[in-house]
């Protein structure tokens, strides 16, 4: 009996040395001894399939198909343009324009533009002291004179000018383009700033008369 | 007959019992810490064609999680980025890099970059992400401090016990709004802000689902 649980306890010791502990780092996919019902027929987003020529589960629309809901025929809202193919100056006559909007456009802002603009629009990112260098501010002779429609085109089409940067249409929906371009706009008023704008009973806070 | 069964024979019997006692203990010991999740999918890290590391564009560079996975918070899939996401930056820094040959050929092509997925739930458990956020329930809690890892892997279990852990009790794992993408993020310890937090709960109205059809729909 003494050697049947000799053999028992060498064969846990081996067992355990070749299973190894909980939370040990594996490159290999998890093992399935019972797959139950984890397999489906089905496809959840973003999944490979062998049927398509390219692989892809998700299908492009074709083109020149428009979803339910989404004909998108407000040009000023969708396009930044006036019906006569200007830019838009301002906003487009269907948003309100109210501190909910510009809350908005900051967390926006903050998420996808911060990280080469910087948090106050000068151009001064994260990413400048990594070769993003051609980050312009907002505050310079040229984006000042940008309309609301031209800043809310280099959202969703990208930059016309040299081409550096790419369109954020994908991450953001329109209206929350137009957020965008609100607190772009307060950016540039902030940098815009003189002594005049501060209001009196905060002059003494920073040393002003 | 004396001869052939020697005296001890007759405790032998009972040493069988005992020994298959022992067996048994062993093997459900043994099922129980190997045959779960646990042990099986905890700590999966596959090898990635591109090394991406979250480790330095989140936790160095800072970038928000929703930068990439941008869909998070509208549907229920978080989506893993488009080639083209990588580009808005990678046009301009590291342009030559080897290591960023696939992004490249990708975003040329318009063929995906082969990720492999590393957090795989069964097809009969229905996941939601967006609600998961629209709650206050911030991505370290089933995923980890990805902020830290250099290579993804799956870091908490996503057993059923681990997701019913926390509907029972969401109290414990709430947070504010605008910290769930910041993994570094600790509760505060003054009970006055405590309570506030944990007020979420009722002032949210969360009620997360605990029936079956829940999660198995
Ligand atoms: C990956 C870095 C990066 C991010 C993120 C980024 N930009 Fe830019 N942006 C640039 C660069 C580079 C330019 C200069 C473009 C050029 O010269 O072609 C630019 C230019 C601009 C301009 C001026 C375009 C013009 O015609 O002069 C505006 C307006 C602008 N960005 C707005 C935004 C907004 C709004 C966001 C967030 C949704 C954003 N950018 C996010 C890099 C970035
Ligand atoms: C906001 C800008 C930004 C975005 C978006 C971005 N990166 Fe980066 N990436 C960087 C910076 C900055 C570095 C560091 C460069 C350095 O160390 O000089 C870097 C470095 C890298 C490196 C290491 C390159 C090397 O040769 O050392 C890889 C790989 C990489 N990124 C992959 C990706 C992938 C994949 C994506 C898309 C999911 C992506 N990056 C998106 C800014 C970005
Ligand atoms: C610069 C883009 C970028 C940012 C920012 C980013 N990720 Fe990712 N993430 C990726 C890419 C690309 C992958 C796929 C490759 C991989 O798994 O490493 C990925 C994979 C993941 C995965 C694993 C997905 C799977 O297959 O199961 C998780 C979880 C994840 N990210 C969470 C986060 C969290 C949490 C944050 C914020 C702290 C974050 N990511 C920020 C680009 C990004
Ligand atoms: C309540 C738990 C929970 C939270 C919170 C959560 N996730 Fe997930 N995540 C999961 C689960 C479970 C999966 C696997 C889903 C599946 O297999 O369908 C997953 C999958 C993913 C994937 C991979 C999707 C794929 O199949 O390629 C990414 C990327 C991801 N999560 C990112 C995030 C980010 C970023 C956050 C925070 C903003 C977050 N998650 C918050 C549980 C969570
Ligand atoms: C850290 C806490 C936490 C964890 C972990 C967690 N959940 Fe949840 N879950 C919540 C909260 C909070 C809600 C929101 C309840 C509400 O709508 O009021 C929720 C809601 C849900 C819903 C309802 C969505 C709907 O559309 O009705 C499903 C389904 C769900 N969770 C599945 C899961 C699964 C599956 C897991 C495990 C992989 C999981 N959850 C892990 C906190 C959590
Ligand atoms: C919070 C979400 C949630 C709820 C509620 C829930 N489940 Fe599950 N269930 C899961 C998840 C996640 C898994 C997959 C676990 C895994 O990957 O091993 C699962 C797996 C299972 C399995 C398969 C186990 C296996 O390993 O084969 C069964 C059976 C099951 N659930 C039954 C139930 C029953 C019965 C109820 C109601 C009393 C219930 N579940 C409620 C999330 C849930």
């Amino acid at each position: 009996m003494r050697y049947v649980y000799f053999f028992t306890a060498l064969f846990v010791v081996l067992a355990v040395s070749v299973l190894g502990f909980r939370g040990s780092v594996s490159t290999k996919p998890p093992l399935e001894l019972i797959p139950d019902m984890d397999h489906q027929a089905k496809y959840k987003p973003q999944a490979a399939s062998p049927f398509f020529a390219d692989g892809r589960a998700d299908r492009p629309l074709p083109p020149g198909v428009v979803a339910r809901g989404d004909l998108r025929e407000d040009d000023q809202l969708y396009r930044g343009k006036n019906s006569d193919g200007t830019w838009v100056h301002g906003f487009p006559a269907a948003l309100t324009v109210d501190a909910k909007l510009l809350a908005r456009g900051q967390e926006r802002y903050t998420i996808y533009c911060q990280p080469c603009h910087g948090a106050v629009g000068d151009g001064n990112g994260i990413t400048k002291q990594y070769g993003m260098g051609a980050t312009p501010s907002y505050a310079d002779d040229r984006r000042l004179k940008l309309s609301g429609g031209e800043i809310f085109d280099t959202i969703t089409n990208g930059s016309v000018l040299n081409k550096n940067m790419l369109p954020y249409a994908d991450k953001l929906v329109p209206e929350d383009r137009w957020a965008v371009v609100a607190y772009v706009r307060a950016l540039q008023r902030a940098q815009q700033g003189t002594v005049a704008d501060v209001p009196p009973e905060h002059k003494p806070e920073l040393g002003l008369k | 007959m004396s001869q052939l069964f020697p005296k001890s024979a007759n405790r032998l019997p009972l040493q069988i019992v005992i020994y298959l006692f022992v067996l048994g203990g062993i093997a459900s010991a043994g099922i129980n810490y190997y045959a779960t999740n646990k042990y099986s999918n905890v700590g999966y890290t596959p090898v990635q064609p591109v090394p991406f590391s979250h480790a330095l564009h989140n936790g160095q560079l800072g970038i928000d999680c929703r930068y990439c996975h941008s869909f998070e918070e509208k549907s229920g899939f978080s989506n893993v980025p488009t080639s083209q996401t990588c580009m808005n930056c990678h046009s301009l820094i590291k342009t030559d890099s080897p290591l960023l040959a696939p992004v490249r050929a990708s975003y040329a092509s318009g063929d995906p970059v082969p990720w492999i997925q590393v957090h795989i739930l069964p097809d009969y458990v229905y996941f939601n992400h967006s609600i998961h956020l629209a709650r206050g329930i911030s991505c370290v809690e089933c995923h980890g401090q990805i902020n830290r890892m250099e290579v993804v892997g799956q870091a908490k279990s996503l057993t059923m016990g681990f997701c019913l852990d926390c509907h029972r009790d969401p109290a414990a794992h709430i947070r504010p709004h605008d910290q769930i993408t910041n993994l570094d993020w600790q509760r505060p310890t003054d009970p006055v802000e405590v309570k506030k937090i944990e007020g979420y709960v009722h002032d949210w109205n969360v009620k997360p689902p605990q029936s079956c059809s829940g999660c198995h729909r």
